[in-house]
């Protein structure tokens, strides 16, 4: 099996400084469009690990992903659609607007589990997508045009591709690091205890779906940050972006990654859109190909693809 | 004569037409270890998931420290003294044996939005679980997943996450469940060092075990009461031998 030299632990930290050379190494190859890709990976790689937060270390499985990405990336069209271009005011926006979204999912759906919790999830998620295709206003199913880039007092210029891409990678690094303090609180403890026995979490004293709606609350509002960054790197967003299969696309890369270790899902995100981006090259059937390597990699990564290089741990990473 | 800690009054849970626990009386005194036997299916783990709040009663009332808890949920009983252990073992198999104790201690520790300290750094979690862990015996396999213990150790950790509470009344559904002799003798010590400092309720089917540590015993068959009174009482009452004890016993 492969191993790194420096050991699992390190691979995070390899995975990083890769990430960070990708702009001036595609300038250099003369090739721009990776930088591009890379920093749709990374913006998806931000909403696969707000879902590892609370399916990994929660055992929440939110098929409602999707519709926190489009929540926050609305948020940042409808605001420059009157004219508010400030960054600041669309992020906060957008995730508190994701965060709202995320605390009424939550605090139904948190009353049930398992399939059930999936498929409420699910609906919730397809009822604001509906809300999008049928809002005229904001371009309903067409999608809406956004004039300019988020502005932070001119402190970036999103407008050019490199900016963009290290303002994606900040905010992936800055995520992976709050995460990893959250995973190892008392509040992440919290949240592990009642993953794997629930019954136990209450009998020993724990509230526990107070906790679980606050985690889910906080992965919902990590995800709309990663929606407004998308909606910068597209200057357009349509209901398509919160179609169900998004959530299972976010879903897969968790799955693939690994759940339950934060850097797994970013993995996950690297490994599902350079496949999806490379085999949608070779033929229009590329779908075809992706769903045999996808199932391969589940069933023989059962930590997925970093449990895989880390050495297959007994159990997940410890954040 | 003051209040005992906990009693019920004519609690009753039916299963359809299952009688469970029919219109039962008991009451655990302050500071006793009150055990409660009986052939299986007298009723004796629904009793434990009423007292601890997994189930509802469908009537009766249950009383503990002079409050009613008759709708209380599980985590607020927590809250009030009430611990539990379960019949098959119950703990955070993913978990080391110490963060199962330490979530315990944690949850009596006021609330848990604290999202920034490490967990594993508070010694004012850490320190007092090490500490029932080495009651328990486990001092050596706090750092073990709890998956790997074997079943002893399982069921010290079990009863070790029950105590780190720090509860007032603690149900032990069965502490002995499965144990060889070697574990058993260690639990009835730990149970018996116990004895003063907290009350018990003891559901437990080894009868050495029982008449070593109960102060009171209460014979459940069909869900009702059939006798409560002192050990010495128990074992000499006909009824009993005859419902329970069986034959060997009655001979």
């Amino acid at each position: 099996m492969l191993r790194l030299a420096g050991g699992p632990r390190s691979l995070p930290l390899i995975g990083m400084i890769l990430l960070a050379l990708v702009p001036p190494v595609s300038l250099g190859l003369g090739e721009p469009f990776y930088i591009d890709l890379f920093t749709r990976i990374m913006v998806f790689g931000i909403a696969a690990l707000s879902l590892d937060l609370v399916l990994g270390y929660g055992g929440m499985a939110s098929f409602s992903h999707a519709a926190y990405l489009g929540v926050g990336a609305y948020a940042m069209g409808i605001l420059s659609f009157y004219g508010v271009t400030d960054g600041f005011v669309h992020f906060a926006v957008a995730g508190l607007a994701a965060a709202l979204v995320a605390l009424f999912v939550g605090a139904v759906s948190l009353r049930t589990s398992g399939v059930y919790f999936l498929m409420i999830t699910l609906a919730f998620a397809q009822m604001v997508y509906f809300l999008a295709i049928s809002v005229n206003k904001y371009g309903g199913d067409d999608g809406l045009n956004i004039k300019q880039h988020s502005d932070f007092a001119g402190l970036i210029d999103l407008d050019n591709a490199t900016a963009l891409y290290y303002l994606v990678f900040g905010t992936l690094v800055a995520f992976l690091w709050i995460c990893g303090r959250i995973v190892k609180s008392r509040f992440g403890m919290v949240l592990r205890g009642a993953k794997s026995n629930e019954r136990r979490m209450s009998a020993i004293g724990f509230p526990t779906f107070r906790y679980k709606l606050a985690a889910f609350v906080i992965s919902g509002a990590m995800c709309g940050c990663a929606g407004a960054l998308l909606a910068n790197q597209a200057l357009f967003v349509s209901p398509a972006l919160m179609h169900w299969s998004r959530s299972g696309e976010i879903l897969m890369m968790v799955l693939m990654g690994g759940t339950g270790s934060l850097f797994g899902p970013v993995l996950g995100a690297v490994v599902y859109l350079v496949l999806e981006d490379t085999l949608s090259t070779i033929t229009s059937y590329w779908q075809l190909l992706l769903g045999p390597i996808l199932i391969v990699i589940v069933i023989f990564a059962r930590h997925g693809i970093l449990g895989l290089l880390a050495g297959a741990p007994r159990r997940p990473a410890r954040g | 004569m003051a209040e005992p800690l906990l009693l019920t009054e004519r609690l009753t849970k039916r299963f359809g037409g299952l009688v469970a626990t029919d219109e039962l009386d008991l009451s655990v005194v302050d500071g006793e270890v009150h055990a409660i036997i009986g052939p299986n299916g007298a009723g004796k783990t629904t009793l434990i998931a009423q007292l601890a709040g997994e189930l509802k009663p469908d009537s009766g009332t249950i009383r503990f420290a002079g409050a009613d808890i008759t709708r209380l949920a599980p985590h607020l009983r927590s809250a009030r003294g009430l611990a539990r252990s379960f019949q098959i073992t119950s703990i955070f198999a993913d978990l080391t044996a110490l963060d199962n104790v330490a979530l315990a201690v944690q949850a009596h520790a006021g609330h848990s939005f604290r999202f920034w300290r490490s967990a594993e750094t508070e010694t004012a979690l850490r320190e007092p679980a090490r500490a029932v862990l080495a009651q328990v015996g486990l001092a050596e396999r706090a750092d073990a997943p709890a998956a790997s213990l074997a079943h002893g150790e399982k069921r010290a950790l079990e009863m070790a996450m029950a105590l780190a509470t720090r509860p007032r009344l603690l149900l032990l559904d069965e502490p002995m469940a499965g144990m060889g002799p070697e574990d058993s003798v260690r639990i009835v010590g730990l149970l018996a060092g116990l004895k003063g400092s907290l009350t018990i309720l003891l559901v437990e089917h080894d009868m050495d075990a029982v008449f070593a540590l109960a102060d009171r015993i209460t014979v459940l068959v069909d869900g009702s009461a059939i006798a409560c009174g002192l050990p010495a009482e128990i074992r000499d009452n006909a009824e009993v031998r005859r419902a329970y004890l069986g034959e060997e016993a009655a001979s």
